[in-house]
């Protein structure tokens, strides 16, 4: 059972993986882009718990209590962030494509002219 | 483990799996804000609460807003090319 | 490749990936066992030597600095790629922007615009209130710069723009985008001037549960706010055509 966590943010990457090669339309492969980028936010704050720890903010507990560790909230929270700018980035290239293409269709797509 | 993490890992599970095999885009942005919310429990019961009010306004308010934006200037253009024809 | 051989050799990819994925998984220590000494090193020494309570906003702002300072041109960067692609193109873009015939309210009914109106003013005070207590309880620039990005977004959506008085809001946002993240590396280059070290917190530090203390934190929270705001506000108007930050026809 404490294998759990893990096999969840295991799962969570296998099918975003398997939803961006059976994707049909662009703007799908792109959120399933950002399912396979949460498997990792689990999977952080999953191998930075500890058992009956609380969080580290020291407004209302005293100093030497259980607390989780800090440096795995601290990559996360400014991943979240960060990745909702970069997935309106592949949206904005979605965009594009369907300019230039006419499609949505990954598999309709031609290759790349230069 | 507690209770309240197995269950929010499981909705978890349940979330993505559903975010994937929902195939429209529209559809798809309304069930990842739910699924943003469901990841927002689970760091809240992984003890994170910094990463549960990120998780909460980006993958509940801003993602979806932009899906759905970006789909209404692809349709745009469709509709337009189809009125030109 | 035809579509089935590239499944097969997908599936073929992903089984080995999974096996060795759920493998190398299984080497990790147990759930909740983790014996990190560096985290509890950071979170224990967070409050005697910052005077801040919030550890984690310790960790981004302070001691993982650098970090937070590359994440956050991360964010910069792709607000700029999303302009360069969208803007660059609509003086040769064939489909018009939405014309004005089109600029009702966007909320169609009365109801749900007076909801939204009411929601503006408390969702902006919630949005400064968690940017400034950043380094006392859970928050901070990134979270707070959304909300007030929420906040800017309800206006456009009770409406048909976001004005703002005499301001060019297009200009507006980039520049608060600008300050945000050229604020973030100045003050990073003051810790370089005063204290010796990029980043290093160099004000006085102050009590804790107090509202100026940690030093550069809150600084650097408002910083990192400002440009979350900016960002996501840019690059949401340019998904509209540019039609969300307007000022009475010109942008």
């Amino acid at each position: 059972m404490s294998f759990l966590p893990y096999a969840v943010a295991a799962w969570l990457f296998l099918i975003g993986l398997y939803g961006i090669v059976t994707s049909r339309n662009l703007v799908h492969l792109v959120v399933c882009l950002s399912v396979v980028q949460s498997s990792t936010y689990v999977l952080l704050l999953a191998v930075g718990y500890r058992s009956g720890g609380t969080a580290p903010i020291y407004a209302d507990i005293s100093h030497s209590e259980n607390v989780v560790d800090p440096i795995v909230a601290t990559l996360t929270l400014t991943d979240v962030v960060v990745e909702a700018t970069v997935v309106a980035l592949l949206l904005a290239l979605t965009v594009q494509a369907h300019r230039r293409f006419g499609t949505l269709d990954p598999n309709e797509m031609g290759a790349l002219r230069g | 483990m507690t209770a309240v993490q197995i269950a929010a890992l499981a909705a978890v599970a349940f979330g993505g799996t559903a975010v994937v095999l929902a195939r429209d885009p529209a559809r798809q942005a309304l069930v990842t804000s739910v699924y943003g919310l469901t990841l927002a429990i689970l760091f809240l019961a992984f003890q994170a609460p910094d990463v549960a009010l990120s998780q909460i306004v980006v993958g509940a308010v801003a993602l979806p807003a932009m899906i759905i934006y970006a789909l209404r200037k692809i349709i745009r253009r469709e509709e337009v090319d189809r009125e030109d024809r | 490749m035809s579509y089935r051989l590239r499944m097969v050799v997908f599936g073929a990819g992903v089984l080995g990936f999974a096996s060795l994925l759920i493998w190398g998984l299984g080497g990790l220590p147990d759930f909740g066992d983790f014996a990190g000494r560096y985290g509890q090193y950071l979170a224990h020494s967070a409050l005697p030597e910052r005077h801040a309570t919030s550890s984690i906003a310790v960790t981004t702002f302070d001691f993982r600095g650098v970090d937070t300072l590359i994440e956050e041109f991360i964010l910069f960067t792709a607000a700029v790629g999303v302009v360069a692609l969208l803007r660059v193109h609509r003086e040769t873009e064939e489909v018009p922007a939405e014309p004005e015939t089109t600029r009702w309210p966007t909320a169609q009914s009365g109801a749900l615009r007076s909801l939204i109106t009411a929601l503006v003013a408390p969702v902006l005070v919630l949005g400064i209130d968690i940017v400034l207590h950043g380094h006392l309880t859970p928050g901070g620039g990134f979270q707070g710069g959304v909300i007030l990005m929420s906040a800017l977004f309800l206006v456009y959506l009770a409406g048909t723009h976001i004005g703002l008085g005499p301001l060019r809001p297009m200009a507006a946002m980039e520049t608060a985008e600008g300050i945000g993240a050229a604020g973030f590396a100045l003050i990073g280059l003051g810790g370089l001037i005063i204290a010796g070290a990029y980043l290093e917190n160099f004000l006085p530090f102050g009590a804790p549960n107090h509202l100026v203390s940690g030093g550069a934190i809150p600084l650097l929270n408002i910083a990192v706010g400002l440009e979350v705001m900016g960002a996501l506000l840019i690059v949401i108007g340019e998904f509209l055509d540019q039609r969300l930050l307007m000022q009475k026809g010109k942008l």
